[in-house]
């Protein structure tokens, strides 16, 4: 008599989880064993890291392939300049707010764009990221055009030491990562997160078993727009200045975060890790060449789409049928 | 009795192309109907229009009482009508397991525990439980759309409609399904079937329904129908005259 069992954890992803675990014991350590510009570094691979499992969550499960995240990035940058400034809130406050806000604007935001299909709802997101950088630059108080620095006031309310603050703003970059892909994760295992995996697979038959589409979808954009928007605050805090070109920039926050997602390996959970890693690999090899980099990284693009569509990550799952974080359901068939 | 399903004065065209015509029937419950007719017919664009895959352009479908003419395809689903589509439509990243799990977890809206065993149940009915891990997008033909049915019948459905399943099986395989289904029909479930291979649907069902160019062209008993002139020529091509 055979009784089959479910069961989801392999060993794979027992293995990852623990080297996980001492990895974030060692880098939360870094600003006693790590130099000023390889934290400052370290910080930024983690922003990047965040955007990029969130507009993976987005595009490559929800389909909503957006090409207009730099808004959201730019509305937390400039929500926390304005938070701290005009509202006299503490950063790290100003930023959680950011994150509320930015979730209430993605509603009436989401309700204009999901009119728009495929091709057109990428345009349509980018156009309104145009619209959200045209309206900054409108606003005098924050430096219109031209942008504006944090106050030195507002600086130093985060720690009284340089060294304080940039240890505290490498903590708050390793945290949202830590938050951003233990949230996805989260989400990812749970019924949502099996029905927004459905949906990325087969709309017509997720509809037809059952799955509210827009509802998913929608809840997928609030949150990521938040979350977005929180990343922003957190960005700008560590550059300390803004200027709507520099907060609503579609390479920064939008080009690279593809590129890192697609050649990772798009719908899956490792896939932005490894595409962030070898992101700033090569950006930080490359980075005495000039212009030669963006090419290097156009070529790199076009060459794993040919040669793997699912990514990086995408052609070691499918060699050794791997899986880091367990989501997969595995059915084992015990004979007794 | 009253009717579980009632489909009333249906009409949807696509320009030129009619798809359902006045179409009206009804599925009383724990019935199993046939439906018969040439290619393009509109068999499938009926199964979308009691779906909710597609809107009709006039007429009503009630369901259990309740008009659900305008209800999402996902609402027809959790009140208890799921199918199978002809084209197989597996989400191809997940595994055969996760599959069937999105129907009892999202169409029959099942706890998680009793989900599994639900889906284990139906895994082993189908054929489908040795192939429980593999990825659907890996699958062959067959076992696509056996995984239809499984889906299907992973959310627990009062309605299944079943779409051509049948063809290309070979006859062990086709008794095998014709005895899934029976038990699935003994079990209280109402069935529609569109199939091709005729002695497949005869050996379940007890009513026929004929469709051409989006008309219902006869029903009754599956023997009157089969013998009737008119089905012959126009279903199987049969010259009235020879």
């Amino acid at each position: 008599m055979s009784a089959p069992v479910v069961t989801r954890a392999t060993r794979a992803s027992r293995v990852a989880m623990v080297i996980a675990a001492l990895a974030v014991i060692v880098l939360a350590l870094a600003p006693w064993w790590a130099g000023r510009a390889d934290l400052r570094l370290m910080g930024e691979i983690f922003l990047y890291l965040s955007l990029a499992c969130l507009w993976n969550l987005m595009a490559g499960y929800a389909g909503l392939v957006s090409v207009g995240q730099q808004a959201f990035v730019g509305f937390g940058g400039y929500m926390l300049f304005a938070l701290t400034i005009f509202g006299g809130l503490h950063p790290i406050v100003a930023i959680l707010g950011s994150g509320v806000l930015a979730a209430m604007l993605s509603v009436p935001v989401a309700a204009l764009i999901f009119r728009l299909k495929g091709a057109y709802f990428a345009i349509g997101t980018w156009v309104m990221a145009e619209v959200f950088r045209l309206t900054f630059a409108q606003v005098s108080a924050l430096g219109g055009g031209s942008g504006t620095s944090l106050p030195v006031g507002v600086v130093k309310s985060l720690a009284a030491s340089r060294s304080g603050r940039e240890a505290l703003s490498y903590w708050l970059a390793l945290g949202a990562a830590i938050t951003v892909i233990t949230c996805v994760y989260l989400f990812l295992r749970s019924r949502r997160g099996l029905a927004l995996t459905a949906i990325r697979d087969s709309e017509v038959a997720a509809s037809g078993l059952g799955i509210d589409i827009w509802r998913t979808k929608l809840e997928v954009y609030v949150v990521t727009s938040a979350f977005t928007a929180i990343i922003g605050g957190l960005i700008f805090l560590q550059k300390l200045r803004i200027s709507p070109d520099a907060a609503f920039s579609v390479n920064d926050w939008t080009a690279f975060v593809i590129f890192i997602v697609v050649i990772g390996g798009i719908g899956t959970l490792e896939g932005p890790i490894i595409g962030t890693l070898v992101f700033f690999l090569l950006r930080e090899t490359l980075a005495d060449f000039g212009t030669i980099y963006l090419m290097v990284l156009g070529a790199v693009a076009i060459v794993v789409m040919l040669k793997a569509p699912k990514g990086i990550w995408g052609l070691v799952r499918d060699r050794y049928d791997l899986e880091l974080f367990p989501l997969s359901y595995r059915v084992r068939i015990k004979e007794d | 009795m009253s009717a579980l399903l009632s489909v009333a004065g249906l009409r949807k065209s696509f320009g030129a192309v009619v798809v359902a015509d006045d179409t009206s029937f009804d599925i009383a419950q724990g019935e199993a109907v046939g439906i018969l007719g040439p290619n393009g017919a509109g068999k499938t664009s009926l199964f979308n229009l009691v779906t909710g895959a597609l809107s009709p352009d006039a007429g009503r479908i009630t369901f259990q009482g309740q008009d659900i003419s305008t209800s999402s395809a996902a609402r027809r689903c959790k009140i208890g009508i799921a199918r199978s589509f002809q084209v197989p439509q597996p989400f191809g990243g997940m595994t055969v397991f996760e599959n069937a799990l999105v129907g009892a977890v999202e169409g029959a809206g099942m706890r998680s525990h009793e989900a599994e065993a639900h889906v284990l149940a139906v895994l082993e009915d189908t054929g489908l439980l040795a192939k429980a891990n593999i990825r659907a997008g890996a699958l062959t033909l067959l076992d696509r759309k056996r995984l239809e049915m499984a889906r299907a019948l992973a959310a627990r459905p009062k309605l299944l409609l079943l779409d051509e399943i049948a063809g290309g099986l070979t006859e062990a395989e086709c008794t095998a399904l014709i005895d899934t289904i029976k038990a699935v029909h003994a079990g209280g479930t109402t069935i529609i079937w569109i199939e091709h291979v005729v002695h497949a649907l005869l050996a379940v069902v007890e009513r026929l329904i004929v469709i051409d160019f989006g008309k219902k062209i006869a029903e009754g008993p599956p023997k009157t129908i089969m013998d009737s002139a008119e089905v012959k020529e126009i279903y199987l091509g049969v010259d009235p005259d020879v």
